[in-house]
């Protein structure tokens, strides 16, 4: 198959960006999107050509690097898709299709359709995890979890990070990225301790990051290769809410232990 | 070449906690005096950074990926093996010991296996603490199932995205440790090379990927967990960045090679479509927990796999191994795929495919409690194939999937260069000549979590503290190597891209280096590689600069080590004159076609010298005891 390519092609964070045409033929329906741009990228290099720069690794669609706006649409048209997973045999013969960068203000463009997301990995820093030390752990089986919160919580501990979500909101908003980490460790008992505290910093966080703020769109959502439910936004917000009211008190009872 | 591998003295069941006794500690005052380089920061490196943070050592750590959550352990599907017994089928620190020295037939050493089956228990406990979300049971309890190569169920889980769950729980104490700034994060900055300086390891260059610029990283001790060298074969189940020059440029540096040939090729992967295939997928080892591996019984057999009745199908692994069945371990699994391809009965495009059939789990249990076993690894085979796997068997064949060799450590998981340091898939030691599923896991956060935090301390408390100055020659000699060598990579200014290079070199080393080596062939690609090197080097083109994000010469950088290493993987396997696990020589075989091992001429580790480019490199043995298990023929019948 055939099909027209326009690239974001981007030299780095302070030039300006244009997308540039690309005639894309000999296509094998069979190929991933992403063996399709190392076709055409090949095809540059012969002609003395710089090549797109995207970012991959994985190309089985679990490590969340890769991701292009493809059509206008985060990972393309394929539902639960990344990129890397998205096939050919998505696309017809003679299709143009306009590939870009996931775009906002907290992910610049580092060259072409790679974006720098480290803003993710700082929220994660703020409070993401659960302070337990190594070798400080009881026996595994010692605290039962019921295997209904078991599985939701693995279903928000599914996000790859990938920044789809960000890439697909109006405002930029990285609400489902940073909700389902809270969810996922708010529905163990290992997550209770630090939960409220967890929430008040990775919302802080996000905040700091320039990502804008939630407005229940529900394009996160349907851009998402793990399908991670909006309502995790929910939860989140509620944890917030209630870290925010009980705020005082806990730092109250914080400053009488410390003095005690 | 001083082999030691510092095993502690004493009954293999107390190796390990005499020498946690015996170990030089660094009072906790003084730790924060010190700081560690890890590079890596998949389970064994964010998990060895994490805790070595946590002790109060100063740690920076490097990864290529642009987060640290991008390591490829996040790929790994199946599961993570433990000794815990919660099934109450037998199972005990001596079982799992057993069996993993046995699967790795008996090409690893006793005591840092034992030593790897006791820490199991402890790795799930602290998986758990850290909030991974394992498989449960209704009574809220963890839930196992079975690996390859054992009769007992110790498999923990998360669907099939185990390796993802628990890289986020070591990135997860990764990033509390970054928040507290004990760790000192540097993604995509990629490793080329280390500085050795009066003969310690103290520091590397890194190439930072995003500006390009080139800049030494200085410390008091350096460990690598950069992963396996798989991508060697250019098509292999590993990321498109998986590499070897981390620890290509410490065995340049010195640091010993141990059993480069021993490769692991994973029977359960979806079979190539075309020319354009840029990497391959495995389908978890976990799905032969339900489905049925079989081909057609007639050679040739086109017809569907619904149209062939079950009596003119050949479920040949349980045929051939009845007792382990489709759970055979993955050497023997993917040599039997082979065999029955090469008899013209393979299925597919190509002839090279057998069938995982869920039909009678299906049946069995039902279509609902398959979906909740294995849904993402469906969905994804029906993403990749156009295939719905509920309906018709997939079809999989044999991949490169992981890397037994690696740099030789000894017990404290040292490499042959002072305070250099190995772990997980990067370095030789637990799987011998063949890796049971679910023990990758289980082997990069036990060095991780638990060996590298007692070890480091061993070494840094015979140490002042403090790394040597930046102006030190050997310092600048480094950095001054790594820019002359990229500016050689892109000053070539040829016709062929490091891709095409790359795919040459694999298709070389998947025939003659694969599944099956013979004498012919391993002499033959001896000679082919170099002479492709030398292509390579004439005709290379690298566009753009250095000076910027440049993904051509990064991966034209790991091409040039990988047509390096290859032909030291090929110079071992002809040495080896034997048949072990994943290394198979057609000479050295039954006369029913499984491996033939030598233990009187090659019982012992293979271990690799690298002397200068004008001479072969040395080759080395650490010989291997069997005090505890009886040095017996492996049978899975």
């Amino acid at each position: 198959m055939r099909v027209t390519l326009h690239v974001w092609r981007q030299r780095d964070a302070r030039s300006a960006g244009a997308f540039a045409t690309y005639e894309a033929d000999d296509i094998s329906p069979d190929m991933s999107f992403l063996e399709m741009l190392d076709v055409v990228n090949e095809r540059l290099i012969t002609r003395g050509e710089d090549p797109i720069a995207f970012d991959h690794d994985c190309r089985e669609g679990i490590c969340g690097t890769c991701g292009l706006v493809i059509n206008g649409a985060p990972h393309g048209p394929r539902r639960r898709t990344t990129t890397c997973q998205l096939h050919m045999r998505s696309f017809r013969d003679g299709d143009e299709i306009w590939i870009e960068p996931w775009r906002a203000t907290a992910f610049p463009v580092v060259k072409d359709l790679v974006v720098d997301r480290s803003p993710l990995d700082r929220i994660i820093a703020a409070g993401g995890f659960v302070t337990a030390a190594i070798g400080s752990s009881p026996d595994a089986n010692a605290i039962p979890v019921r295997k209904e919160d078991a599985d939701l919580a693995f279903d928000a501990a599914t996000c790859i990070g990938c920044g789809a979500c960000v890439a697909a909101c109006p405002n930029a908003s990285a609400s489902l990225f940073t909700a389902a980490k809270l969810t996922h460790l708010a529905l163990l008992p290992q997550g209770q301790p630090e939960r409220l505290e967890r929430a008040l910093r990775m919302v802080t966080q996000m905040d700091a990051e320039g990502f804008g703020p939630c407005t229940n769109h529900g394009e996160c959502h349907a851009a998402c290769p793990k399908g991670i439910p909006v309502e995790f936004i929910g939860r989140m917000n509620a944890d917030f809410l209630r870290a925010g009211l009980t705020r005082g008190r806990r730092e109250a009872q914080a400053g009488d232990s410390a003095g005690g | 070449m001083n082999l030691d591998a510092r095993i502690p003295a004493g009954p293999i069941e107390r190796k390990w906690e005499r020498h946690r006794f015996e170990m030089k500690l660094v009072n906790p005052a003084n730790k924060r005096k010190y700081s560690v380089i890890m590079v890596g920061s998949g389970l064994a490196g964010a998990g060895g950074a994490a805790a070595l943070a946590e002790l109060g050592y100063r740690v920076k750590c490097f990864c290529y990926q642009d987060s640290p959550r991008r390591a490829h352990s996040i790929a790994a599907q199946g599961g993570i093996n433990a000794a815990k017994n919660y099934r109450n089928d037998g199972d005990s620190v001596w079982r799992l010991f057993y069996d993993t020295v046995k699967g790795g037939d008996f090409r690893a050493r006793e005591a840092n296996v034992y030593r790897l089956a006791e820490i199991s228990v402890n790795i799930i406990d602290q998986c758990v603490a850290l909030g991974v979300p394992f498989a449960r049971e209704y009574g809220g309890l963890l839930d196992n199932r079975s690996f390859g190569g054992a009769q007992v169920s110790r498999t923990f889980y998360a669907r099939g995205q185990t390796g993802q769950q628990l890289l986020l729980g070591a990135y997860q104490a990764l990033e509390r440790q970054i928040g507290l700034g004990q760790v000192a994060m540097f993604p995509r900055h990629e490793m080329l090379d280390l500085i050795v300086v009066d003969g310690r390891a103290r520091g590397i260059v890194v190439r930072d990927l995003a500006g390009g610029a080139v800049e030494a990283h200085l410390a008091d001790a350096v460990c690598l967990a950069t992963g396996g060298y798989g991508n060697v074969f250019y098509l292999s189940t590993n990321a498109k960045g998986c590499n070897a020059t981390a620890i290509w440029r410490a065995y340049k540096r010195g640091a010993a090679f141990g059993n480069p040939c021993y490769t692991q090729i994973h029977p359960t992967c979806i079979p190539v479509t075309g020319e354009h295939q840029s990497k391959l997928t495995l389908m978890s080892e976990s799905l032969r927990n339900d489905g049925r591996v079989w081909v057609p019984l007639r050679q040739g057999d086109r017809r569907k796999a619904e149209e062939i009745p079950d009596a003119e199908r050949d479920y040949y692994l349980e045929r051939m191994y009845p007792s382990f069945g489709n759970l055979a371990p993955r050497d023997i699994a993917s040599r039997a795929a082979k065999r029955v391809c090469d008899e013209g009965r393979g299925v597919g495009p190509g002839g090279r495919g057998v069938y995982l059939d869920f039909a009678d789990a299906i049946r069995r249990l039902g279509e609902d409690a398959v979906r909740e076993k294995y849904s993402n690894l469906f969905e994804m085979y029906e993403r990749i194939t156009d295939e719905n796997p509920y309906r018709v068997p997939m079809r999989i064949y044999p991949a490169v999937h992981y890397t037994m060799g690696g740099l030789w450590v000894d017990y404290n998981l040292m490499s042959t260069i002072p305070g250099l340091f190995v772990l997980g898939e990067a370095n030789f030691s637990d799987h011998g000549a063949n890796r049971l599923g679910a023990s990758a896991l289980m082997q990069g956060l036990a060095d991780g979590y638990f060996i590298i935090p007692c070890t480091m301390g061993n070494y840094l408390a015979t140490l002042p503290p403090g790394p040597p100055s930046a102006d030190h020659p050997e310092v600048r000699g480094a950095v001054t190597g790594v820019e002359n060598r990229l500016r050689r990579l892109l000053a070539v200014k040829g016709t062929r891209s490091p891709a095409s290079v790359h795919r040459e070199l694999g298709q070389l080393m998947w025939e003659y280096c694969g599944m099956a080596r013979n004498r012919a062939g391993l002499t033959k690609v001896l000679q082919a590689i170099p002479a492709l090197r030398e292509e390579f080097g004439r005709t290379l083109t690298v566009m753009g600069a250095g000076g910027e994000l440049n993904q051509q010469l990064e991966h034209a950088g790991r091409v040039a080590d990988f047509l390096e290493l290859g032909e030291l993987m090929a110079r071992d396997a002809l040495e080896r004159e034997e048949s072990c696990g994943g290394h198979f020589r057609d000479e050295y075989q039954t006369a029913d076609g499984e491996a033939r091992r030598d233990d009187a001429r090659f019982c012992h580790a293979a271990v690799w010298e690298y002397t200068d480019e004008a001479r072969a490199p040395a080759r080395h043995v650490e010989p291997l005891m069997f005090e505890n298990v009886n040095l017996a023929t492996r049978s899975y019948k």
